[in-house]
């Protein structure tokens, strides 16, 4: 009688050279780029047969930052450089002094906060068509910097925390108390052309 | 005549190499996981603006990309050193961002249509007419979430 016949082992010798070939081929066609970037949104367009009302908003309620074609900077009417923006912009948000020249504050009331001063102000970001896009993100950046901060600042004295250290119910409400009005013009040529 | 004395000749034993095949296997999940894979071709040389307050884009799978900038040298001979707008896989001009963004809000579900995000990719070269153009035909389309596609830096050193 024969002995018993054994089933022979598959050799797994090979597999580490398999699974590393899968690996190989996942390395090649993945990508690891991270998306990252500075999220905004669109205002809706008019419809065509409306003519173009300019926004029924108070002087004083809005500043103009506009980027010309030789990418200098204009911010209230003054040349500025982009260090000072930000500093300009979290003091046109606050107006700490309340000069009349800087924006109106209205109580709102925000659920689960309760009456709170939010500043009316507006930012207009205007740019030419000349502007390079590097400095538009750049003046964008500082823009969103100066509102992040702000944020930052008042959840720091509301909260005891940063703004990105609260709950998701106290960040909808450190966004309604600091709101992030930065408003995109229609477009139109900055520069003026002398013919 | 004690069991425990060693009589033959020592050898150093062979690393056992059977786990090897679970190892790379974890590798690879991990990689599989942690990456998304490459949709399309870039045609255009990009290099993204630095920004320090640039966010994390959380779901990737509503973005649509739009890339803006010179082609690169192999298409250069075609399309010349301007800056190109491309969809897909190809060179298109800002008319066809219209089917393009339909195109995509169609791909996704009825529920998630809203959070389409349009992500533009442009190079920091580029100028802003261009831009101006493709966000004013992305409003006639009211695809109005958009992200500037930027590098994130700790601070701007420009200054």
């Amino acid at each position: 009688m024969a002995a018993p016949r054994k089933t022979p082992e598959i050799n797994g010798g090979s597999m580490a050279d398999i699974s590393f070939l899968m690996l190989i081929f996942f390395l090649v066609v993945s990508t690891m780029d991270k998306e990252e970037g500075l999220v905004r949104r669109l205002p809706v367009m008019p419809p065509e047969n409306m003519e173009v009302e300019d926004m029924k908003v108070n002087r004083r309620n809005i500043i103009q930052v506009k980027v010309n074609a030789q990418d200098r900077l204009f911010a209230g009417n003054e040349i500025i450089d982009i260090a000072q923006l930000k500093n300009k912009i979290k003091e046109f948000m606050t107006n700490p002094n309340n000069d009349p020249n800087l924006p109106d504050k209205e109580v709102l009331f925000i659920e689960g906060f309760g009456d709170c001063l939010v500043s009316k102000g507006v930012i207009s970001l205007q740019n030419d068509r000349g502007t390079s896009y590097s400095k538009y993100i750049e003046v964008q950046n500082e823009l969103i910097r100066a509102v992040n901060e702000l944020r930052d600042e008042w959840s720091m004295a509301n909260y005891g925390r940063r703004y990105s250290r609260l709950s998701e119910e106290q960040q909808n409400i450190v966004r309604k108390a600091v709101p992030q009005s930065i408003s995109e013009a229609e477009p139109k040529d900055v520069t003026k052309r002398r013919r | 005549m004690s069991k425990f004395v060693d009589k033959g000749k020592k050898e150093t034993p062979g690393i056992n190499t059977a786990s090897l095949p679970d190892l790379v296997f974890i590798v690879l999940m991990f990689f599989m996981v942690s990456v998304s894979m490459r949709q399309t071709d870039r045609k255009v040389m990009l290099s993204l603006p630095a920004a320090s307050e640039a966010a994390k884009l959380e779901r990737k799978d509503l973005a649509s990309y739009i890339y803006i900038g010179t082609p690169t040298l192999q298409y250069q001979r075609l399309y010349g050193t301007e800056s190109q707008i491309q969809l897909n896989d190809a060179f298109r001009s800002i008319e066809d961002i219209r089917d393009f963004i339909a195109s995509e809000r169609e791909s996704l579900s009825e529920a998630e249509r809203p959070y389409m995000t349009v992500s533009i990719k442009a190079d920091e070269n580029t100028r802003m007419g261009i831009i101006t153009d493709v966000k004013q035909e992305l409003r006639r389309c009211s695809a109005l979430r958009i992200m500037y596609g930027a590098r994130k830096v700790s601070a701007i050193s420009s200054y």
